[in-house]
């Protein structure tokens, strides 16, 4: 497994763009056009399927979020409907054969970092500013260190849980991947046509795993995000006492 | 055998050893997901608050077996040792 492949330089600086970045642009663009489609002419009673389609996406997400933060956190739901859009599709391109745009730390990193941003604001709102910097001294103040590194560990184990499955899916992948390549040189059964070789050996064992790797895993693990985004805001929105 | 051979080969040992974690999420995970599906049997009204308390606790369990693959893929692919020579 290597890292993200540099697609090119800005030419000037020493700021690098990786196929991350780019397959990211590339599913926003996607995501904006589908969005534009399903939404264009939309009617009282729905007459289409594509606003039949949009109302259920619309109300899956509204209900996720009024179940898990309450009525009043219902203004929430257009970013956690954001985050869980482009967190399932940049985990589902890997379905077609480019990199999952999960499997950089980078993109976890910074999602992670928006959902810290979140969590801090509605902490300051809730307990104000001397409050928040009070909550930390708790139980008794000796135990601060303790809580300082607790808060920060929320977003780092939130951006390595997303990260750490998608990439251990790629991981796990590639290793079969390699591991079928040998067998069918192995057993004779390498083929080379042009400039690419078809192993037989690892023709059609690795979609079973991608289904659990690629589809299931990508889809929890973007829900799991989203419902802890969420449970972290709700519950930093509650007073300390 | 050449130091960089060594170093190599101590870290393919030392990620292999820190993906022995990967033994307490597992029971962990399944000890939850089993109780989950005992509340449910008893109360199936209760399925979905059950079942999204059972991903949130899921992934927290999860965390610990997370840490140790980040470790194991530094050791393999961003090895820190390996500078030091």
């Amino acid at each position: 497994m290597d890292g993200p492949k540099v697609v090119f330089q800005i030419p000037g600086t020493n700021w690098i763009i990786t196929e991350t970045l780019v397959i990211g642009w590339i599913l926003i663009a996607l995501i904006l056009i589908v969005s534009l489609i399903l939404t264009s002419n939309l009617k009282k009673v729905p007459e289409t399927k594509r606003q039949v389609l949009a109302e259920m996406l619309v109300n899956f997400v509204n209900g996720m979020v009024t179940k898990t933060m309450g009525e009043r956190f219902k203004n929430f739901a257009p970013y956690v409907a954001t985050l869980l859009l482009f967190s399932v599709t940049g985990s589902l391109v890997s379905l077609f054969g480019l990199r999952s745009m999960t499997a950089d730390l980078n993109v976890t990193l910074c999602w992670a970092a928006m959902t810290f941003l979140l969590i801090t604001y509605h902490k300051f709102r809730a307990n104000g500013f001397l409050g928040y910097f009070k909550s930390f001294c708790q139980p008794v103040a000796f135990i601060m260190p303790l809580n300082v590194i607790s808060e920060v560990a929320t977003p780092m184990s939130m951006a390595f849980r997303l990260f750490g499955n998608v990439a251990g899916g790629m991981v796990i992948t590639s290793l079969l991947y390699t591991a079928l390549g040998t067998l069918s040189k192995f057993l004779h059964l390498s083929f080379a046509i042009g400039p690419f070789t078809l192993n037989v050996a690892s023709l059609f064992t690795p979609a079973v795993l991608s289904v659990y790797f690629d589809l299931f895993s990508g889809c929890v693990q973007a829900y799991i995000f989203s419902m802890l985004t969420m449970v972290y805001v709700s519950s930093a929105a509650e007073p300390a006492n | 055998m050449s130091n960089e051979a060594f170093v190599l080969g101590c870290s393919a040992i030392g990620a292999g050893l820190a993906m022995i974690a990967g033994i307490g999420p597992g029971i962990g995970e399944g000890y939850a997901v089993g109780k989950t599906i005992e509340s449910i049997a008893r109360q199936p009204e209760a399925q979905g608050d059950c079942t999204r308390t059972m991903f949130i606790g899921v992934a927290m369990a999860e965390s610990t077996g997370i840490y140790a693959f980040v470790v194991a893929l530094i050791l393999l692919f961003a090895n820190p040792f390996l500078k030091k020579l």
